[in-house]
């Protein structure tokens, strides 16, 4: 039991030491409190960054967009001495090479992924699926260097002949497959970048799967189904939503996907029916184009397309995020 | 594959050569009294079962009895679901798990490599801790392997359907709502769901592994109900840590401790008068 | 044929189809990086690292090209990482339930997987045309775009994946949360967060559209920030495109040098934690 003056007398003492306390703790304080706002406002720095993009790519795009205005997407015009532009082939460039690597991509993906959970001997899942991977680490550019260069002639050479006299007297697909054998041009361009969104729906497809209790599987083998039965009929079904989301991620990279694009797409202003012919996209006549760009109106409707391409996009991968939200959370946890 | 055929069968099977250790004991006492011996449905013979390098079940030997029910009891580890999941042989679906040894249905030893694993599935069925509807209908959730394994008009299957959900005492709380959804269901309603898919293929054997311990008293007294009338048609063994449960729901029982059988005989004699030091302790409750 | 013949056999025939996927899929693999190496190397000797980028016509060198990209990859990560860290920082330290932190979140998921020639068109019209042309602290400032949401993605993960019971041990020593964060939590997580800037190193190396109009290209060696450079990815983009032999060659090469080191790169990251690019 400490008698009061007791107390006085050491309180006295230790003054200083106290105020000593004091300070440091002030000193917490303040550089938690500093610390804290810095973060918060890089933080905020990642919103306005966004707006940041959306404002001036609007920005960019007015004197486009007062100069054309709707029109500007069906039009199919593109002419910078006349400055007359229209959104029609870079748009049909873009879908067309998009549908078709969506449709070469999406089943050999789900086959890779399914191959990787179910078929592929334990040892080899790692390594697989490393080197699937790194399809996706490989830049761009080399995917439009080699298409260029090796896989361009050789379809030229010999795949769209033959695939030419094929469809010759076809009624509905002639037309696809008409025209001289260039050997660039959107079926080049959609194969290639079938090549790179593979390993992307491959990688969330594999992620997506392995979700699946263990404990349902086991009660669908319980009952007598075969492997591809657990897959079809349980499997499947239950990561529907997350499938979805991952084909919508891969379908936002094949969208705005630039190089590989740009080196064999043919870059001719013209959305015609036939596959074999050159054409353009949205991201390809942007980076032929913007440093050639003369007068304020080509540029601005350079921009004009860029934004198209961004709320595309965006719309397409905000879908797809929202979709996979829950499962992209739990990959950290 | 002769097992599904129309009519709900009573199966006659050979017992398997060779006499049990104590299997031996209560075939012997019910010769003694006049009534028939019963038959052997499965017949375990010096199983061991490994996970990696690790031996889990260590020589097993043991019989399931047909249309009786035999309940397996031990503490956490011992490997009891182990042992279950060889019956059915679900460890195939893992690299590092593998058995030596012979399990003989109805004179074949399902172990063997030539042993196709969808059909005996289809013949020994199986219920597992956590009820685990399928993402479908009520409906199609029990008519679906069905549906696989036989090619049924409409009606029949539908009958195939009613038939196992009478028969998992599901039927009069499920009738109004077939195309509802499984997930829709309580947590017992579902187990007894996962019990008529198991049943609607019409098994040989159905394999509970401790079904109903995520499951409320009531669920719990209701599907023990149905484990006895379901012994009427199948084979049925059961996993179970609550040994009242084995004791009220079994004809025969397994004491297993670290991987090994200790004591196997009837129910009534295991639980009044055990004949292993081990086993009595552990009903006793000295160990658990 | 019985019902489960046929069963088993359409089982057999599907599970094919996912065999021929993945030798498709690796075939592809090989065949690209096949083609690479065979090309690349042909003319690979030390002198691709001394000489400058040659005019139409004759040999060369990419130092001009290697030395540009090294620059402009080291300041858009020294100023991508710090902003990135930090804002992953508040997102697992102190936000994590917030309603701001599920809209950046998103936000930043979406940044994420953006096209990369937006950011070279925002990049032009936020500093470009201010500064009245192009300049390396522009593709810089491109780059660090790109670098952002990818730090910020894998910063978060990795923090939130250091216990909270470490956290609250040092909590309950009395250190104020900025210690915590930095020197416990920071370094529990280092690996990963280092694997996270090696991803985002390796991103940018390979990324060409955003800098083709921002920092647009030199044929001549510079190291000055305020004027155009060379980097390794326009270079390809216009040798590539060109008619002439040497040109060609050289865009194999730089093709080669790109891809070993992202190769590298992701590798060292995988090594180090494990996990692929953030999607």
């Amino acid at each position: 039991m400490r008698v009061a003056s007791e107390m006085a007398i050491e309180s006295a003492e230790s003054r200083p030491a106290k105020d000593q306390l004091a300070r440091v703790l002030l000193g917490f304080r303040l550089r938690d409190t500093a610390f804290r706002l810095l973060a918060l406002a890089s933080a905020w720095g990642v919103l306005i960054l966004l707006g940041g993009v959306i404002v001036s790519l609007i920005a960019g795009s007015m004197p486009a967009i007062k100069a054309f205005g709707l029109s500007f997407l069906w039009t199919e015009a593109w002419n910078p001495v006349t400055e007359q532009f229209g959104a029609v082939a870079p748009l049909y460039g873009t879908a067309m090479t998009s549908l078709i690597a969506m449709v070469i991509a999406v089943p050999s993906a789900l086959g890779i992924a399914i191959f990787l959970t179910e078929l592929c001997p334990y040892r080899l899942r790692r390594p697989v699926g490393i080197a699937i991977e790194l399809l996706a680490g490989i830049p761009s550019i080399i995917y439009g260097i080699w298409g260029l260069f090796v896989f361009a002639p050789f379809l030229q050479q010999h795949i769209e002949p033959p695939l030419i006299a094929a469809f010759a007297n076809v009624p509905v697909l002639s037309s696809l497959f008409s025209g001289p054998p260039y050997g660039i041009g959107v079926l080049t361009a959609g194969i290639i970048l079938a090549i790179m969104v593979l390993p992307i729906i491959t990688s969330i497809s594999r992620d997506v799967f392995a979700t699946v209790p263990s404990i349902l599987k086991e009660a669908a083998y319980g009952v007598g189904c075969t492997t591809w039965e657990v897959v079809r009929f349980i499997v499947i079904p239950y990561t529907r939503a997350g499938l979805i989301g991952a084909v919508m991620l891969g379908l936002g990279r094949a969208l705005g996907e630039t190089m590989a694009v740009t080196f064999v797409i043919g870059n001719a202003h013209k959305a015609g029916l036939s596959l074999l012919a050159p054409a353009t996209s949205i991201s390809a006549t942007i980076a032929n184009e913007f440093t050639e760009a003369v007068g304020g109106l080509h540029t601005s409707a350079l921009i004009e397309l860029g934004l198209i391409l961004f709320v595309i996009t965006f719309i397409i991968i905000a879908f797809a995020r929202l979709l996979l939200v829950r499962l992209v959370r739990q990959e950290g946890r | 594959m002769n097992a599904l055929s129309s009519a709900p069968r009573q199966r006659e099977n050979g017992a398997a050569a060779g006499p049990l250790p104590d299997a031996a004991a209560p075939a012997a006492k019910q010769r003694a009294s006049g009534a028939l011996p019963p038959k052997v449905k499965i017949l375990v013979r010096n199983l061991s079962f490994y996970y990696g390098e690790t031996l889990a079940l260590k020589n097993i030997n043991v019989a399931l009895y047909a249309n009786k029910v035999t309940a397996f009891i031990g503490p956490s580890g011992c490997g009891k679901s182990t042992l279950l999941r060889v019956l059915n042989r679900m460890y195939d679906l893992y690299p590092n798990q593998r058995a030596e040894g012979e399990v003989i249905l109805e004179g074949e030893n399902i172990l063997r490599s030539g042993q196709d694993v969808n059909l005996l599935r289809a013949r020994v069925g199986m219920v597992f801790q956590k009820p685990t509807p399928f993402p479908m209908s009520i409906r199609d959730n029990v008519a679906f392997a069905v549906g696989l394994y036989e090619k049924l008009p409409k009606a029949v299957l539908a009958e195939r359907v009613e038939e196992a959900l009478v028969q998992a005492a599901l039927w009069d709380e499920v009738k109004e709502k077939l195309g509802a959804p499984g997930l829709s269901l309580s947590g017992g309603q579902q187990q007894r769901l996962c019990i008529a898919r198991a049943v609607a293929l019409r098994p040989d054997v159905i394999l509970l592994d401790e079904p109903c311990s995520a499951l409320d008293p009531i669920s719990t007294a209701k599907i023990e109900e149905t484990i006895d009338e379901l012994k009427e048609n199948y084979t049925i063994a059961i996993v179970t840590h609550n040994m009242q449960q084995a004791a009220r729901v079994s004809d025969h029982t397994a004491f297993m401790y670290l991987g090994e059988i200790v004591e196997f005989g009837a129910t009534t004699q295991i639980f009044t008068a055990p004949e292993k030091e081990r086993t009595q302790n552990y009903i006793t409750g000295r160990f658990g | 044929m019985s019902l489960y013949g046929r069963r088993r056999r359409r089982a057999q025939l599907y599970f094919g189809l996912c065999y021929l996927s993945v030798a498709i899929g690796l075939g592809w693999l090989a065949l690209i990086l096949g083609t690479l190496i065979f090309e690349g190397s042909r003319n690979l000797s030390a002198s691709i690292f001394t000489q400058m980028t040659p005019p139409p016509g004759s040999g060369g060198g990419l130092l001009n090209a290697v030395a540009g990209s090294a620059i402009m990859t080291t300041l858009g990560m020294a100023i991508g990482t710090p902003l990135g860290l930090l804002a992953g920082t508040y997102l697992a330290e102190y936000g994590q339930h917030s309603k701001l932190s599920s809209v950046i979140r998103f936000i930043n998921d979406i940044l994420l997987s953006a096209p990369s020639i937006v950011v070279g068109l925002f990049i032009y019209e936020v500093i470009v045309v201010r500064m009245g042309h192009f300049s390396a602290i522009a593709g810089a400032a491109a780059l660090a775009v790109i670098v952002i949401p990818i730090v910020v993605r894998t910063t978060e993960d990795m923090l939130l994946l250091v216990p909270g019971s470490l956290r609250e041990a040092a909590s309950a020593l009395g250190l104020p949360r900025v210690t915590i964060i930095r020197k416990i939590a920071y370094r529990a997580a280092r690996a990963g967060l280092i694997t996270g800037a090696l991803l985002a190193v390796a991103r940018i190396s390979g990324e060409t559209a955003p800098l083709l109009f921002t920092v647009l290209n030199n044929q001549f060696f510079s190291i000055n920030l305020n004027g155009p450079m060379a980097s390794l990815p326009a270079v390809i983009f216009q040798f590539a495109l060109s008619p002439y032999k040497e040109w060609q060659q050289l865009a194999w090469t730089g093709a080669l040098i790109i891809t070993a080191a992202v190769l590298a790169l992701s590798i060292a990251a995988r090594a180090l934690h494990g996990k692929g690019q953030p999607r």
